[in-house]
């Protein structure tokens, strides 16, 4: 440990080995089996429930949880895995506290909801603990599917497809698939390498061949997939990522948060530098990731500054929370003016913001000193290879599909991801074998 | 402040909360922190005949089952009477009533099934200075095998002879523990009261499997892969115990027979509800294996505010409050009607009910696009599932509909008081005069 959390600039290894382990370490540990019946046992297997109906993906959560609670959690993620492949990274990173567990009739009734993702976790980390895959391939059906995009609505759409007898072939431009669950997602939420083993694991269904270090446009053509596969989908996600639109925004130390939490996950984290001061520019979860991440690297003050106020920042309020307990500040109501520095940064200025008739208003500014800036306001599709609809591609356009961050409708969550990925498989395989 | 004193057959204790003849009173270091908890009273575990005392397996005793977090609802054992020499219990019986000259101390007998074993035992016994004896006739497990405990219980003419043989032998109070293990708890009862015994106490454990191990398919407890009958107790077996208190209570034959009520007494609340249908005290074994002695804390404090509400101010004000309100389906008045109604305010949206009346019952609940749950009173038949199910208490009631008003479901107004005795779809039926 050569820096300490004081060291001014963006340098490496502010912490010692200890403290970088334990900082990025399992951030909820999995239930063992006492917790998880304990748990179990707290649900109501309520009719028609409302988790059910809150899961993107409609895991049949009541069912899952009794197949927990009666000693059968092979069965239980057999449940999950029916209508979620992806439900191991999903126990890890869906926003329960917004989705499943905001509506638990539990959460009405005292303001503590079954613990379902923790569940979920608990059983799908059992069953892929086995190195079991649970599904078998149907007979093989002749036809060939290109999926662009490794990512959660890629690997859905392609296991779904290969479950039907399809044969797929997933392009994906980076080295290693997984798309966000392996480039996107903060270190401490996915530990020990969890992204690739599942990816592994999903493949485990065969009939799935991946090619990395492929990318439309570059390297192969939509016309050449279309011309040699039966159809083809597209979840391609957000290449592109806004612009603060700010003077002083390209100076040194200033950064897209995504590389950032690209960089932390592919890096051994004492290698990664992060600054003295740092502030985080957004209100999502990349820019809480970010924060956290730079607090937990050991950055000695990091501060979010959002435009708006708490209640229109898409971060769920169990975020904010985590964030602040991380001993990030948090600023409501402020945005950059200007980033300043002459070579690299030496801080940002701020002005506060109101609303009036035309929308957002600046009003007085401050200062916060910094010598790291992410940027963190959001991505963008980039090139559309088909039509748009709105921002984003359209859902279907003749033999192409198109799911997750890059189509149009739904969130950008990882488990929305899944579910438009796999229904997209559904819509291929009705059109297919029509 | 309530009086919780009790005189039970000429038997004072500070309070009517027994501890049952069972492991916790098998030993003077048992039975002394019991006394220092404050239990009222104890039946010391079964004795037997002098001699060398019996023996028990030395692998598991105890079966459960458990309902949500482990909390147990039900145990059974195949644990036999004590297995130390009478000599010791009779030593240690003395010991600890000599301290504790304020509390019951009752103790329970198994003997062979003839005179001189009977007379033989209460001889050593009266030296105690125990305040009466409790006849074992109900344990249903092992010792029945020889022809004691449920085998003699099961037989109405033995109870009797014994019963009459020990009041024969004994200047103490005669109390004859019954055995659920029969059809009706009526005969053996009776035939104690003819035998001339001063109590009856129920009910003994039930004969039970509690469960079966799927990978040995031996049942539980298993002993070197077998398993045995037992004696099931605790919570869940309260209900059966309840009406067979209740069925002596309210029977013309064995009304006003003093009772100690036994069968899974766990709160203030259960033991009130015994006495209410006639128990004159109680007894409590798993509760206390469950917890601890500590429990009778909450049991007294439970007992004393409750009787303090209702104005009572002694135990004796509730022995027997309910009898007369136990009575045979043929007086249930049939025009007594009620509605479930759903409380929207406590209501938190699990559709239990909607799944247990639309499925399994009468389709008189509906169900609305934001999940409001409503009664519909043209359906309802009053069942109280719903009320069953239903995961917060008090959430779902049944509203009683006043006289004269409509029944939508009949479509009739609610008249008075009429019974199958007298309905016109009974063939037996009794003009009314």
């Amino acid at each position: 440990m050569s820096n300490s959390p004081l060291t001014p600039g963006v340098v490496a290894e502010r912490l010692s080995p200890a403290a970088y382990a334990e900082n990025f370490s399992d951030v909820q540990p999995v239930f063992d089996r006492h917790e998880a019946r304990v748990a179990a046992d707290r649900c109501y297997f309520c009719f028609d429930a409302p988790c059910m109906t809150a899961c993107p993906t409609s895991i049949d959560i009541p069912l899952f949880i009794r197949q927990i609670a009666t000693g059968t959690p092979d069965a239980a993620a057999k449940t999950i895995f029916a209508q979620n492949i992806l439900g191991g990274m999903c126990a890890r990173v869906c926003p329960t506290e917004q989705l499943c567990e905001e509506v638990c009739v539990r959460e009405v009734a005292e303001g503590k909801p079954v613990e379902i993702g923790r569940l979920q976790r608990f059983a799908t980390d059992t069953l892929m603990g086995k190195g079991v895959h649970p599904f078998t391939r149907a007979a093989s059906t002749g036809k060939r599917v290109a999926v662009v995009g490794a990512g959660p609505a890629g690997l859905a759409c392609a296991h779904r497809l290969a479950l039907k007898g399809h044969e797929v072939t997933v392009f994906e431009r980076h080295a290693k698939p997984g798309g966000l669950n392996e480039y996107g997602i903060a270190a401490y939420k996915t530990p020990e390498n969890f992204a690739a083993r599942e990816v592994e694991w999903l493949l485990k269904i065969g009939g799935i061949t991946v090619k990395t270090g492929v990318e439309l446009g570059r390297d192969v053509t939509l016309d050449e997939l279309e011309k040699d596969y039966d159809a083809v989908f597209l979840g391609i996600g957000l290449a592109g990522v806004n612009a603060l639109r700010a003077a002083g925004e390209d100076l040194k130390g200033a950064r897209n948060a995504v590389d950032f939490i690209a960089e932390l996950r592919q890096s051994d984290k004492p290698s990664v530098a992060v600054g003295r001061d740092v502030v985080v520019i957004g209100g999502g979860m990349t820019a809480v990731d970010a924060a956290v991440q730079s607090k937990l690297l050991g950055a000695n003050s990091v501060t979010m500054v959002y435009r708006r106020g708490k209640d229109k920042m898409s971060a769920s309020e169990y975020e904010q929370d985590h964030a602040t307990q991380s001993g990030v500040r948090i600023i409501y109501g402020a945005a950059p003016v200007r980033v300043l520095g002459d070579a690299s940064v030496e801080g940002v200025e701020f002005a506060y913001t109101h609303d009036g008739p035309n929308g957002l208003e600046m009003g007085e500014t401050f200062t916060l000193k910094a010598d790291q800036v992410f940027k963190a306001i959001g991505q963008t599709l980039g090139a559309a290879p088909i039509g748009k609809d709105g921002a984003k591609l359209v859902k279907q356009q003749g033999k192409i599909w198109a799911g997750g961050d890059c189509a149009a409708g739904g969130e950008d969550l990882t488990v929305t991801a899944v579910a438009e990925g796999r229904d997209a498989a559904e819509a291929i395989h009705a059109s297919l074998m029509a | 402040m309530a009086n919780l004193t009790t005189d039970f057959i000429g038997i004072k204790s500070p309070n009517p909360f027994w501890l049952a003849s069972a492991p916790p009173t098998d030993k003077e270091v048992n039975v002394r922190r019991a006394f220092e908890a404050g239990w009222g009273g104890v039946v010391w575990k079964t004795l037997g005949s002098e001699g060398p005392p019996v023996v028990n397996v030395n692998g598991p005793r105890y079966g459960a089952i458990w309902g949500a977090d482990r909390r147990l609802l039900g145990l059974n054992n195949i644990e036999l009477i004590t297995d130390r020499p009478l000599e010791i219990n009779l030593r240690e019986i003395k010991s600890v009533k000599r301290d504790y000259k304020d509390r019951a101390m009752i103790i329970s007998l198994m003997v062979p099934c003839d005179e001189d074993s009977w007379k033989d035992i209460l001889g050593h016994v009266e030296d105690t200075e125990a305040d009466g004896v409790e006849l074992n006739f109900g344990c249903p497990h092992g010792m029945a095998e020889r022809g004691m405990g449920g085998a003699v219980g099961q037989v109405p003419e033995y109870i009797e002879m014994i019963t009459r043989w020990c009041k024969m032998h004994t200047r103490m109070p005669v109390i004859v523990k019954l055995t659920p293990n029969i059809s009706d708890i009526r005969k053996p009862a009776e035939a104690a009261k003819r035998g001339g015994a001063d109590a009856v106490s129920l009910i003994n454990t039930i004969n039970s499997i509690t469960s079966v191990n799927l990978d040995s398919f031996a049942p539980e407890p298993t002993i070197d892969g077998k398993g045995t009958h037992g004696g099931y107790c605790g919570p869940a077996v309260k209900p059966i115990a309840l009406n067979m208190v209740a069925e002596i209570a309210r029977s013309r034959e064995t009304h006003g027979l003093p009772i100690s009520g036994i069968g899974g007494i766990t709160t203030w609340r259960d033991a009130a509800e015994f006495m209410a249908l006639g128990a004159g005290n109680v007894q409590v074994c798993t509760a206390a294996m469950t917890y601890g002695f500590k429990i009778v804390q909450e049991m007294i404090s439970g007992l004393s505010e409750y009787m303090d509400e209702k104005g009572m101010a002694n135990t004796s004000e509730l022995v027997g409050r309910a009898v007369p309100n136990v009575t045979d389906w043929q007086f249930l008045n049939l025009n007594y009607v009620t509605k479930a109604h759903i409380s929207q305010d406590d209501c938190i949206k699990c559709g239990r009910c909607y799944a247990a009346c639309e499925d399994t019952s009468h389709q008189a609940i509906s169900m609305s696009d934001d999940r409001t749950f409503t009664v519909k009173d043209d359906e309802c038949v009053a069942c109280n599932l719903c009320v069953n199910v239903c995961p917060v208490e008090n959430c779902i009631t049944m509203i009683e509909l006043p006289k004269g008003a409509m029944d939508e479901r009949t479509g009739r107004p609610v008249s008075d008081y009429a019974n199958w005795t007298t309905h016109p779809n009974n063939p037996t039926a009794t003009a009314a005069e």
